[in-house]
């Protein structure tokens, strides 16, 4: 049975049709990237999956549950979290305390009313988060004021401090300068990595997409063109077409100047 | 160990300083800090809201019915313990606010605001046009008792304060280990990004919902406390818009930054209205307005940010 | 039969002076997404200014029906000056600021200027009712309605005719409905947003002075009647949608009949049906401001 899996999945807006007939299936541990041009329907797949847009049509079954109709909450509780295009975290509080929070969610399914939120092992497992993202130097620091970059990998661990099963990530590395988006790659992989948890992430750089995907799904005007291991999709003919374009030409030039170096 | 220790004594110290305060001031400074006490608990209930972004203009109806519960309860069931009447009066306050925020705790914002008054304006509505209830002249309340014991005069007065400022250490206590508690940390979250709380698996109308209960049964207690200190109550005192307007003046006067601020701006609020009417009762409201004016343009925090620089030194990063 | 006209007639009345008495809030509220709780001094203001002007008018032995004009002129002087010294002075500095402090502001206002009014007036009330009994009465059976209360009806008509072809048919119009769809937009594409807020806020601080200026032959104006003024002028604005014209036309329509019925057959719940029908709309359809599509946030 696989993890997660669409059937049929189908948005409509008016006479826009951002997702059509999306059949998709996830089993544990994969680490996919999705692809496609922007309007090509990727977002508005995670939205559905996570409960935040009701689809016209199909279902989403997560370890052979239904769970198209769920609220965000519900599917988070569930096991399937997500990180967010534009960063969605807590500007007004501390980098620390994003964490504190979203782990004290995740601990309580009622939140507390009378213990302390600032409890010993809250306290340690957000020190440890802030390790493991080597977010140190901007631990105490108010959210509002920090990088972009910063605020990514903020967002990510704290859709992970749920410890799901699945997590899907949006854009993880846009807003990101060119020098700095490996890097954040390489700390999110590392730490999902030692978890276990199925990846899903939406990307428009191919190279992040070769170097980190064990299988692309390509999104055209809102369906998958192409699914399969990254030799495959990257090559493939229509995807070149509608979702690459030049690029992957000037990456293959790349390589194979540096294979000859 | 040692910090709850520490703590505990703190609570105790306050509780303490504040019952002698009553026995050394004079009677009419006593009365003046029953009332300003009885608001704080109000406005404690308004500062719980507004980190959460949330601004109530309609606490009077809480307020108001807690007053409104202490007399109906004293007048035509014959009680007349406070204690009892109080805890009564701020459970029904509570259950209203239950019932109430059903509805309430689904709006932001100005919404939020306009419904809260809109509720509070209904109930005045109704005490008014009924004359059951006493319509626009009110009616005595009961003088109360203190588990079989009744007292006269000063001793009177002074037991109803000493009642109002266990009341009040009870309340702000529970009130502070609600704040640091994580439904309590979750207030700038929710003002900040809803969406993400959501996303975090924590409902936020379920969290508005109890915060909006809270800060009615509060109000209640407020209105309860009042109710017998002043010895009468009337649907403009106790209801009308302009109450819940005070309330939310002195939440802004204090500032939100701490649980003793509610009742120190509330104190300062009555000291400027005793004397402001005294001095010139046309121009009290000129001050009240002038007043808020200058804290919002100036001092947004309230004066209790005022109070807090002056404690300690500005620190980076916060 | 005859209580039946009574309450369509009363209704109506009512609801005309609702209306012109909410139009300049709502007006506010769209253009600029404030809650101008000084709109209840602006109706005080205006009945204050309007019932001297008329006493000194009358004094002056002057013809009865200029009387009428001495009114109008109060209204405007009140809403130009007020209102440009109000959003001049003091609320263009907090545009950017969060909606629930500029109300507090205009909260401020309002408390300032109702001692101002005290400062200027006394306690003591006004009377004006010479402009009242200039235009007679209007015989139906037993029923008698005066025709100055008749005639607030064809002055909102008038009001509310001007204002909707004043934003659907002119050019400032047109380019006031962009303001109220998309400030930054607007601005982007070189409206002079600031002018026009001037121009609102002056316009609505003008029509709530009208209010005051036409109630004050029909009432003894004294101190205090701005306050009872705000919460009405809220819920008529509240049930119609805030921000639309046509909707505190048909709020003020709702409220006035809702009353003259209530008065007439159950008075107890004059005033809970007012907003108990404010609470219900709040609860049901709060739009007004969510009409338009949300754009996409994530």
């Amino acid at each position: 049975m696989p993890l997660l899996e669409t059937r049929d999945l189908t948005k409509t807006f008016g006479h826009v049709t951002a997702a059509d007939r999306i059949n998709v299936s996830i089993a544990e541990r994969e680490v996919i990237g999705v692809i496609g041009a922007n309007g090509a329907g990727k977002t508005t797949f995670v939205n559905m999956v996570t409960g935040y847009l009701k689809p016209s049509a199909g279902s989403i079954l997560y370890q052979g549950e239904d769970i198209t109709a769920l609220t965000p909450r519900q599917v988070t509780r569930r096991g399937i979290c997500r990180s967010f295009q534009v960063p969605q975290v807590f500007m007004s509080i501390s980098l620390f305390d994003n964490l504190l929070v979203a782990l004290a969610a995740a601990e309580q399914v009622h939140p507390n009313f009378w213990r302390p939120l600032r409890q010993r092992h809250l306290l340690d497992a957000a020190q440890e988060i802030v390790a493991r993202y080597d977010l140190g130097a901007y631990r105490d620091q108010q959210v509002a004021l920090l990088p972009q970059g910063v605020r990514k990998l903020l967002d990510i661990a704290m859709a992970m401090a749920h410890r799901p099963r699945v997590i899907l990530l949006d854009e993880p590395t846009s807003g990101v300068s060119v020098q700095e988006k490996f890097g954040i790659m390489e700390v999110v992989m590392g730490a999902l990595r030692e978890t276990g948890v199925t990846v899903l992430f939406i990307e428009h750089d191919m190279e992040i997409i070769e170097r980190f995907g064990s299988r692309v799904m390509a999104f055209v005007e809102g369906s998958i063109l192409a699914d399969g291991p990254p030799s495959h999709v990257l090559a493939d003919e229509q995807v070149r077409r509608h979702v690459i374009g030049e690029e992957l030409h000037r990456s293959r030039r790349s390589e194979r100047g540096a294979s000859h170096a | 160990m040692m910090a709850t220790l520490l703590s505990l004594l703190r609570w105790l110290g306050a509780l303490a300083a504040m019952a002698l305060l009553g026995w050394l001031v004079p009677e009419w400074a006593a009365f003046l800090l029953t009332l300003a006490l009885a608001k704080g608990l109000v406005v404690l209930g308004l500062l719980i809201l507004w980190r959460t972004g949330l601004v109530s203009f309609g606490q009077a109806l809480f307020f108001g019915f807690g007053g409104y519960a202490v007399g109906l309860l004293g007048g035509y069931a014959g009680l007349s313990d406070m204690v009892l009447l109080t805890a009564l009066a701020t459970v029904g306050a509570g259950l209203l606010a239950a019932l109430v925020g059903l509805l309430l705790a689904r709006y932001r914002d100005i919404f939020f605001a306009m419904l809260s008054m809109a509720f509070s304006m209904i109930l005045y509505g109704i005490l008014v046009k009924t004359e059951l209830l006493g319509s626009t002249d009110g009616f005595n309340v009961v003088q109360p008792t203190f588990l079989g014991y009744a007292p006269q005069g000063d001793t009177l007065r002074v037991m109803i304060y000493l009642w109002t400022v266990l009341l009040c250490v009870g309340a702000a206590y529970g009130v502070q280990r609600y704040l640091e508690s994580t439904m309590g940390q979750l207030a700038p979250a929710i003002r900040d990004n809803e969406l993400r709380v959501e996303y975090l698996g924590v409902s936020v109308v379920r969290i508005i919902y109890v915060k909006v209960i809270i800060a009615g049964a509060l109000a209640g207690a407020g209105g309860a406390i009042t109710a017998f200190a002043v010895g009468h109550i009337d649907p403009d005192a106790m209801t009308y818009w302009t109450v819940s307007g005070e309330f939310v003046f002195v939440t802004i006067l204090s500032g939100t930054g701490s649980i003793a601020a509610p009742f120190l701006g509330s104190i300062l609020f009555e000291l400027i209205r005793t004397y402001a009417t005294q001095y010139s009762p046309y121009t009290w409201q000129m001050v009240l307005g002038s007043s808020l004016l200058l804290i919002i343009l100036f001092l947004p925090n309230g004066l209790w940010s005022l109070f807090d620089r002056l404690r300690r030194p500005a620190r980076p990063g916060l | 039969m005859l209580t039946f006209i009574a309450i369509s007639v009363d209704g109506l009345v009512y609801s005309s002076w609702l209306f012109i008495v909410a139009v300049g809030l709502t007006l506010i509220f769209g253009v600029m997404k404030i809650l101008n709780v000084a709109h209840g001094s602006l109706y005080a203001f205006g009945a204050y200014t309007a019932a001297t002007l008329v006493g000194l008018y009358f004094n002056a032995d002057l013809p009865p029906a200029g009387s009428f004009v001495a009114m109008g002129l109060a209204a405007l002087a009140v809403g130009l000056v007020l209102g440009l010294a109000l959003e001049r002075g003091l609320l263009r500095f907090m545009y950017d600021r969060d909606p629930i402090i500029i109300v507090l502001v205009t909260y401020a206002v309002f408390l300032i200027l109702e001692d101002t009014i005290v400062l200027v007036w006394g306690t003591s009330p006004y009377y004006a009712f010479q402009p009242y009994a200039l235009l007679g009465n209007t015989d139906v059976g037993v029923l008698s309605f005066a025709n100055y209360d008749l005639s607030l009806v064809g002055l909102s008509v008038v009001v509310g005719g001007a204002l909707w072809w004043g934003l659907t048919r002119t050019r400032s119009g047109k380019l006031l409905q962009a303001v109220i769809h998309d400030r930054e937009m607007a601005q982007a594409l070189g409206i002079n947003v600031t002018r026009f807020f001037t121009v609102t806020f002056v316009l609505g601080a003008i029509l709530g002075a009208l209010g005051g200026a036409v109630t004050a032959p029909q009432i003894s104006v004294a101190p205090g009647i701005g306050v009872e003024v705000i919460v009405i002028a809220f819920a008529v604005v509240v049930i119609g949608g805030m921000g639309s014209i046509p909707g505190a036309a048909i709020g003020a329509l709702i409220v006035g009949m809702l009353r003259a019925t209530a008065v007439h057959l159950l008075p107890q719940v004059e005033l809970f049906v007012i907003y108990g029908v404010m609470s219900l709309v709040l609860a049901l359809r709060p739009e007004g401001l969510f009409s338009r599509a949300q754009a996409r946030k994530i």
